[in-house]
């Protein structure tokens, strides 16, 4: 089997054994929910609902305030009890509309469309955006404005994300193997909504099982094609998903929809494919709960909105010090505070750390060795980037790259000197993108 | 379980390398070749060693304690720029001159700069360069003999035991008393081959056979175990590359440098030694690049992370530039040997190489 891949990268230990092999379980419906009206990439929700409000399972309790929105639902039925700021997956707090459960979980009415492959173009679309899914692998961008490219943008391949190349986490290797077809149909949706002529699963080597069940499924499919990537991190990542799939390359500063091609995460095609047939809105989401302090790591089918400490309950609790708890892998993930917070339509995984894992280390000069030239999958040099941040040079800045980091982690990842490189461009991005307005 | 946890921004995950391993690996690296340093010549050579090294680390702490910084000698990299000074001396030399070496190269080549990180070219050489500015006879004569052999390689008793009757016995001293390269200079100084024998073609004559006793066979082999005149750590070059192979096989070092230092070094030997030489040997190549301080220059020195380039591009670009020069020197500058001297300026030029080789981000097209 040959594999593809990008330039550059990393390869941390994969760190999947302690979920890969555990089938999707629901987890308990929670007593309250949180529900974040800003879990997506574009302008926050706006509640159509008031405290004391009674609400059923999948009804819409947030409308879209602009193009780049998104519309939410409640995850379980019961009473609207606060719209208040609440702690968020990202390791802040954000406003969110909080439900207390009536414990009977009433759902919304549910359809089975018995022909929802034919459905007109625009009932499928309108379905997506009413459903509110946005990304799933964890940037959150509304699916449905990616799935409505400008006219002379023409979309002729259609990738599915299921690369996974974050350690820790099996959520989109479960799904692909237990509801491989859906997801497919998905795509076939995504493939019909775009008239693009292609479509292509990407999935890291790490996963033959997932692999091997594409392939099967896709062997009557001449038009979709399933793509084994080599083990590497940011594999991915949108850009170098492409880049190793088709070899083309998206301009810095572009999207994807500029050379032809979308993609998706393997659970927001899942999302689009029970939108469509089912009209069910996105209230529920497969989260990997894992790392070596949790008793029995799982991979747990989640209500949105369910606070955290009750996905580790569920997990039999811990069995050693938890140092540090990550929503999302540990390359990119958010380092929270508390277990407060609660799952997000992007929380692919929560990731404990024991304390030896967490410990920070030393931070130390700067050696110039290149590892973090070397490794930057986008062909920036990181160091001079944190050092032009450094002493407030931001024409450097700049100019080695600020504005194209995609803040992957490699270069921190591999940086003798444990510098962290990632938060010093964060700042630059954040300090230069304020100088700006 | 408690409720509250670190937060700090991501990466969460770090690979195993730190500056610390870096140093100490490369520290590990150079044993080899100080071993042979000691089969050759004695403890000297280790004492020597150790006397760099120590030096090196006192210096450090002392002027990070006057900075009021946190004291990193146990980071190794102190500790590796005084066993480099080291190895750049004389196995003979007396031993306050790699404690003034060391300390020199620490305090002026790196602490003045703000320490690890922030030197603009290699400690360890201007440490060299100091030394041989100060004590020039101490740091380019006085070889210390290797136990068995001479300070050319030169080993063929014809050529030693020449028939001295009609000849000056400069041509004996000259086989016996100087290091590879400097015979090399040497047999090109016109003046020096007709002041061998009253009659110039006889003159002429033994400085040929010299020429190609020294870089036949059995003289690169002992240019390859090192069984010659040099500094402790620079003469074996079979020790340099078993450390070189490990520091490419942990990835600590990286080929590029090392490959086209040597290779522009071998390719110019090549095709300018003739145009300079007193003779040609089909050898040639390879005496240029098993002699001086190329392999301990290419594989250690040349590659120091803080003052080469940072792009791929650019350290070819430094690399063939370290070749050119270290081939300009040999054959046309006042020192038989050159590598410290075009590392140093290459290092200098290593700013403006990282502006020019600025590599283009993925996805940007060419303005």
């Amino acid at each position: 089997m040959r594999l593809k891949t990008f330039p550059g990268g990393v390869h941390p230990p994969d760190e999947k054994r302690y979920s890969a092999s555990v089938p999707i379980t629901e987890a308990p419906i929670p007593q309250k929910v949180i529900i974040h009206l800003s879990q997506h990439i574009g302008s926050p929700s706006k509640p159509i609902v008031a405290v004391g409000d009674e609400v059923l399972t999948g009804q819409k309790i947030a409308e879209a305030t602009g193009y780049v929105s998104l519309v939410q639902h409640s995850s379980i039925s019961g009473k609207v009890t606060a719209i208040n700021r609440f702690p968020n997956a990202t390791g802040s707090s954000s406003m969110a509309i909080q439900i207390t459960g009536d414990g009977s979980d009433k759902w919304i009415e549910l359809v089975d469309e018995p022909n929802f492959m034919d459905l007109p173009l625009e009932e499928m679309k309108k379905r997506i955006g009413e459903a509110g899914i946005c990304g799933m692998g964890g940037a959150g961008f509304p699916t449905l404005v990616k799935l409505s490219p400008p006219a002379d943008k023409p979309i002729d391949t259609v990738i599915l994300n299921g690369v996974e190349c974050e350690p820790y986490l099996t959520s989109d290797h479960r799904l692909m193997l237990e509801k491989g077809e859906e997801i497919l149909i998905g795509l076939k949706l995504i493939m019909k909504i775009l008239s693009a002529k292609k479509g292509m699963i990407g999935i890291e080597a790490n996963k033959p099982d997932a692999i091997a069940k594409m392939q099967e499924l896709t062997k009557n499919e001449p038009a979709m094609e399933v793509v084994p990537l080599k083990l590497r991190y940011p594999q991915g990542a949108e850009k170098q998903l492409i880049y190793a799939a088709t070899k083309r390359k998206v301009p810095a500063g572009g999207l994807p929809l500029e050379v032809g091609i979308v993609v998706q995460n393997v659970g927001t095609a899942f999302a689009i494919y029970e939108a469509i047939r089912y009209q069910k809105p996105l209230i529920q989401r497969v989260i990997t709960v894992t790392g070596s302090p949790v008793t029995k790591p799982q991979n747990l089918l989640a209500r949105i909105g369910t606070p955290f400490s009750e996905l580790v309950d569920f997990c039999g609790g811990t069995k050693e010090e938890v140092g540090k708890v990550i929503c999302g892998g540990p390359m990119m993930g958010f380092a929270l505070p508390t277990l407060e917070a609660t799952v997000g339509k992007g929380s692919g995984g929560l990731v404990l750390m024991n304390t030896e894992d967490a410990r920070l280390n030393e931070e130390g000069n700067c050696l110039r060795c290149a590892r973090c030239v070397d490794v930057c999958p986008l062909n920036l040099v990181p160091c001079m980037i944190v050092s032009a941040v450094k002493y407030d040079n931001q024409k450097l800045a700049v100019r080695s790259g600020l504005n194209d980091c995609m803040k992957c982690g490699a270069c921190a990842y591999v940086c003798p000197a444990q510098i962290r490189l990632v938060q010093y461009i964060d700042t630059g991005k954040i300090r230069y993108a304020e100088a700006k307005k | 379980m408690k409720d509250r946890f670190i937060v700090s921004p991501a990466p969460h995950f770090h690979d195993k390398t730190t500056t610390k391993n870096v140093m100490w690996n490369v520290v590990l690296a150079l044993t080899p070749a100080l071993i042979f340093a000691i089969y050759y010549w004695g403890f000297n050579s280790l004492l020597l060693t150790l006397l760099g090294a120590v030096s090196a680390m006192v210096t450090e702490a002392i002027i990070q304690k006057f900075r009021k910084v946190p004291i990193t000698v146990s980071d190794g990299s102190a500790f590796l720029t005084g066993m480099l000074l080291a190895y750049n001396i004389n196995a003979g030399a007396p031993w306050w001159v790699p404690i003034l070496g060391a300390a020199f190269a620490i305090a002026i080549g790196k602490q003045v700069f703000g320490g690890l990180g922030n030197n603009p070219v290699n400690p360890a050489l201007l440490g060299r360069a100091f030394l041989m500015a100060s004590w020039p006879t101490i740091m380019t004569a006085g070889w210390a003999k290797p136990k068995s052999g001479t300070l050319s390689g030169i080993t063929d008793p014809n050529v030693i035991a020449v028939n001295l009757q009609n000849l000056s016995p400069k041509a004996y001293d000259l086989v016996t008393g100087a290091t590879p390269l400097k015979v090399a200079q040497t047999l090109r100084d016109s003046s020096f081959v007709s002041s061998l024998s009253a009659n110039a073609g006889q003159g002429f004559d033994l400085a040929n056979r010299i020429f190609t006793n020294l870089t036949d066979l059995s003289a690169l082999k002992n240019l390859f175990w090192g069984n010659i005149g040099g500094c402790i750590g620079e003469v074996s070059v079979f020790a340099l590359l078993l450390g070189a192979a490990y520091l490419l096989y942990k990835e600590i070092i990286e080929w590029r440098i090392p490959l086209f230092y040597i290779g522009t070094v071998f390719v110019l030997s090549f095709f300018l030694a003739p145009l300079k030489g007193s003779g040609f040997s089909p050898l040639l190549p390879f005496f240029h690049i098993f002699s001086g301080g190329l392999m301990l220059g290419a594989f250690f020195m040349a590659t120091d992370y803080t003052t080469t380039p940072l792009t791929k591009s650019g350290r070819i670009i430094f690399a063939i530039g370290c070749g050119i020069l270290t081939m300009v020197i040999r054959l046309w500058g006042g020192y038989p040997e050159g590598v410290s001297y075009s590392i140093l300026f290459m290092n200098v030029l290593t700013p403006l190489i990282d502006k020019l080789t600025m590599p283009k981000a993925f996805g940007r097209v060419k303005k």
